[in-house]
């Protein structure tokens, strides 16, 4: 069941995607920054990890989930440290994927020619 | 106002017409094809996290992280062999708004830029369409987050 919520949502936060880009006329940077921005707001709101128990990678893949991530780091580090873990823990979460994401990109760019 | 105003009959029929004929994004497929690839892609998601979940010693919790570094993997690899962007011309939103698309604006960049050089070229234009999101993403995470503990401190 949790594929098809998965599925589900996903598809959902995707068409919003592509209703700001199509609708709202926003170049992908707009899009992806409104959606990440948007993501911060709703766990703020403590209403994206009822989402994530609902729909799985529903809602983690989409990069909404990085702004969620991102909160989520900071508030559970502000929590045992004080104000201060705002900064410390704001990457705890999401080291994942940006180093991933930079580690794999640099390999890539050793690896690949640019095409055209 | 003042400028509409002063245009005469024929210019207002002329931007009617022009603006009938300008092509029109066909927005209800766009929609169908963003949900279906970008519902496929979560799904995959969600496979490899289970892959994770029952075959290694991860929990609900710390699942995500190799599940978004796999797909980040598989990403980067379809950008290089320029498959990504076939994709993303079909799919749009679809594979853009996942973390996939994310890891393709950094990889693409990356490798496009490689002629300038790995210091300046790969490791300067990395960020370049990535940069907004991070630094946003940051920015309005770093307020919420102040935000909520001096209220929870305070408030609660």
């Amino acid at each position: 069941m949790i594929y098809f919520w998965a599925f589900v949502v996903g598809g959902i936060i995707c068409t919003i995607g592509q209703l700001l880009m199509d609708k709202a006329k926003l170049t992908p940077g707009h899009t992806m920054t409104t959606l990440v921005v948007s993501g911060a707001i709703l766990d703020g709101l403590g209403l994206y990890e009822p989402l994530i128990d609902f729909a799985g990678a529903g809602a983690t893949v989409p990069i909404t989930s990085f702004g969620n991530s991102l909160v989520h780091g900071a508030m559970a580090e502000a929590e045992q440290r004080g104000i201060i873990g705002v900064i410390t823990g704001i990457f705890e979460v999401t080291s994942a994927g940006i180093s991933a994401a930079i580690i794999f990109s640099f390999l890539a760019a050793l690896v690949f020619k640019p095409k055209g | 106002m003042k400028k509409n105003q002063q245009q005469t009959n024929e210019q207002k029929i002329y931007q009617d017409y022009a603006a009938k004929k300008e092509p029109k994004p066909p927005i209800l497929l766009n929609c169908l094809k963003a949900f279906i690839i970008g519902g496929l892609v979560c799904t995959f998601g969600q496979l490899i996290q289970d892959f994770f979940l029952y075959n290694f010693d991860f929990n609900e919790q710390t699942a995500g992280d190799p599940t978004i570094a796999v797909l980040i993997l598989i990403s980067v690899l379809l950008t290089g062999f320029g498959v990504y962007d076939k994709l993303a011309q079909f799919a749009g939103a679809g594979v853009a708004v996942p973390v996939t698309g994310f890891a393709n604006s950094m990889s693409s960049a990356a490798i496009e830029y490689r002629t300038e050089g790995y210091v300046l070229g790969v490791g300067g234009n990395m960020f370049k369409l990535a940069g907004p999101v991070i630094v946003y993403g940051t920015t309005s995470a770093f307020l919420i987050a102040l935000i909520k503990t001096l209220w929870m401190q305070w408030g609660g």
